[in-house]
């Protein structure tokens, strides 16, 4: 290695760890490893550990919300937090713990949007192919993510920020595509009435259901996030987030850990698809168009990518703020207000929201938490 | 061994291409021609964009996604110049300054407080890419404006073999592109500022260590990739229009251009803007549909062989 290079190498890893301040790598590492070699902790005891009191209290209003708040709020605000807060996720875990800020974790969940659209029912009869919802919502998760994996095999041959203009051109060509395509995607209209099925004498579209619907998975997706990051595979993850050299050195397969974290997000960033389809009703260019890649990652951002809660925190606020912003400024300026809120977060607190709180816990001291 | 293996990617990569220029100069010999002008003259524009962009990201490792948003810019000043002038040369000297004076703003305003940081200078520049188009739109309406071209090139260009007549506008882009193209190879290798923006892409602490200004270098860098896309602005304004919406086009081609031809090189940006040009164009004119996936399957090809892109070097 010439010395230019082995000075590059020092920098990019000294300022990394300068912008991160995360624990050392390898003594979370060993740590971890050590705790699961001493005691094999088992299902039931791992889930047990994991849940406190916050947890039960925080169950306890999201079950209860539906029956005091109105239809508006449990839909349009509720839901709809929900489903984006899914798709954040799955950007905030490849972001947050595996190092790639991928920006079409859009595309992908209009992918299965669109998948659901095409196979299952909606407006346009001369495409909808008509399948039974049972059989389509799975298949339109299975192609997302291998979509998602296929995204990821071409962008982990690339680093860093050129990880972002990647996934973006892939997002954006994807736009294109849906946009110029009259045969399969319907083009400019996209395809309308795309609705979620009435199942055991439920029609899932009504507002509470819906929400217990985006809430069961919401939570699955949030619980298979918090295992993830403490199985090994999680923790491999984070060590090549930090030190991909040294943990090939260490005889991990760096490419496989990273396609597989984005086939796993893949399939998160689907299911949050599909029910954002069935909340808009319908699957247009514009739902996969730039302006909602970047959406994503503002929500991500927003929220803060150091904890899995961060998405759906960020999503809260996004969604509050997309409906709200009209009373606040001018009509149509709803932009503006994010953009800056986006700005404002990132130039001064790039943990985003939780990294805010975890600041003011501090400094009020409160105990110092993961 | 290795010759051979040069001229197996020549006659994989061009025996399709060459078999299918010869099926279409057959079938239609002026549909043939007329693509391959727009073609080559909205690659010349995508050069001039992409150049600006691969100056910057070569210098800094500053990712700007904010250089869709100062194209429109550029047009949005030169349009407006031009419509109180009526001086053509006026509107591109202002777009070019307009676009050059926010990107001046920028870097010394933001990227200067957070150096190293990649990452995040990238988001910031989402960021300010959402407040500005947002700002034009609520300045100049989403209506789609247009500008004329100047009166010397309102008349097509005529007696061309096969074509008959061409539009002199779009004909000039092409000398224009490469005179652009020239006076940024003579600026980066003929004077004293190039030598330094050089110097600092191969190796910024040694730049500063050797005792240049380096915080200088980097406001004039910036301040001319971005006037670069000001400067495209206005010339895409008569050709493109402008509408909210172009700005993720152009970056979206920038980004082709300068993924494909190698990040941080300008001869680079011309290769990718000219494959890219031609990609585009002889897509939308033989399978309008799926114009987009011709771009898509280039983009993958050099990704999958080439991750550096065509001229890329090692970042």
């Amino acid at each position: 290695m010439s010395a230019a290079n082995w000075r590059k190498a020092m920098n990019s890893g000294a300022g990394r760890m300068a912008m991160t301040a995360r624990p050392a790598p390898v003594a979370s590492i060993s740590v971890l490893t050590g705790h699961r070699e001493s005691e094999p902790v088992s299902w039931i005891g791992f889930v047990r550990g994991q849940i406190s009191a916050r947890h039960v209290i925080v169950l306890t209003l999201l079950i209860v919300y539906p029956f005091v708040a109105t239809p508006f709020f449990t839909f349009q605000i509720a839901a709809q937090a929900l489903a984006l807060g899914m798709i954040a996720l799955s950007l905030a875990f490849l972001g947050g713990y595996g190092g790639m800020i991928s920006l079409a974790q859009m595309t992908v969940a209009g992918i299965a949007g669109y998948v659901v659209a095409i196979f299952g029912t909606s407006a346009s009869e001369a495409i909808s192919l008509n399948w039974p919802w049972w059989v389509v919502v799975p298949f339109a998760v299975a192609v997302a993510t291998i979509a998602g994996a296929l995204i990821g095999w071409l962008s982990v041959r690339t680093e860093g920020i050129y990880t972002i203009m990647i996934t973006l051109a892939i997002g954006v060509a994807f736009h294109y595509l849906t946009l110029q395509n009259y045969s399969v995607f319907n083009g400019f209209q996209g395809l309308q009435r795309v609705y979620p099925p009435t199942v055991l004498g439920i029609d899932w579209r009504s507002p509470i259901p819906f929400y217990f619907l985006c809430l069961f998975f919401a939570l699955a997706a949030y619980c298979a996030v918090k295992y993830v990051i403490r199985a090994p595979f999680g923790v491999a993850l984070q060590g090549i987030r930090d030190n991909p050299r040294r943990m090939r050195a260490l005889g991990f397969h760096v490419t496989a850990h990273r396609v597989t974290a984005y086939a796993f997000t893949a399939a998160i960033a689907a299911v949050g698809g599909v029910l954002f389809t069935w909340y808009n009703g319908l699957v247009t260019p514009g739902s996969v168009g730039t302006s909602w890649l970047i959406n994503v990652l503002i929500i991500a951002v927003l929220g803060g990518m150091r904890h899995p809660i961060g998405a759906f925190l960020g999503a809260i606020v996004f969604v509050l703020l997309q409906n709200f912003a009209i009373d606040l400024v001018d009509r149509e300026r709803f932009n503006l207000v994010i953009g800056g809120v986006f700005l404002a977060i990132v130039l001064f607190s790039p943990d985003g929201l939780v990294g805010l709180w975890m600041r003011l816990k501090r400094r009020f001291g409160g105990v110092e938490s993961r | 061994m290795k010759h051979w293996r040069k001229w197996i990617w020549w006659v994989v990569i061009g025996g399709p291409i060459l078999v299918f220029a010869i099926w279409a100069i057959a079938s239609n010999e002026r549909l043939f021609f007329v693509t391959l002008l727009n073609s080559l003259t909205l690659g010349s524009l995508y050069f001039i964009v992409a150049s600006g962009f691969t100056l910057v990201f070569g210098l800094m490792r500053n990712v700007n996604l904010a250089h869709g948003s100062l194209y429109l810019l550029g047009g949005y000043v030169g349009f407006v110049v031009a419509e109180r002038t009526g001086w053509w040369l006026l509107a591109v000297a202002a777009g070019f300054a307009a676009a050059a004076v926010v990107g001046l703003l920028m870097q010394v305003l933001i990227f200067r407080r957070m150096p190293g940081e990649d990452l995040r200078q990238t988001m910031v520049t989402i960021g300010l890419s959402i407040v500005i188009a947002d700002l034009l739109i609520w300045i100049f309406t989403a209506q789609v404006h247009q500008m004329d071209p100047p009166a010397l090139l309102a008349q097509p260009f005529r007696g061309l073999p096969l074509i008959n007549a061409y539009s002199s506008y779009r004909m000039m882009l092409l000398p224009l592109g490469i005179v652009i193209g020239v006076l940024l190879w003579l600026f980066l290798n003929r004077t004293r500022v190039g030598m330094m923006i050089r110097a600092g892409v191969d190796d910024r602490g040694m730049l500063s260590a050797s005792g240049v200004n380096v915080n200088l270098v980097f406001a004039i860098t910036f301040a001319i990739g971005a006037g670069l896309a000001g400067f495209g602005g206005v010339i895409g304004a008569v050709e493109l229009s402008m509408v909210p919406g172009e700005d993720t086009r152009l970056l979206l081609a920038s980004l082709i251009v300068v993924i494909v031809g190698g990040m941080g090189s300008v001869t680079g940006a011309a290769i990718g803007a000219a494959i890219l040009g031609l990609a585009e164009t002889y897509g939308l004119a033989y399978a309008p549909t799926y114009s987009v996936v011709f771009t898509f399957i280039i983009l993958v090809l050099v990704l999958a062989f080439r991750p550096r892109g065509i001229l890329g070097r090692p970042a």
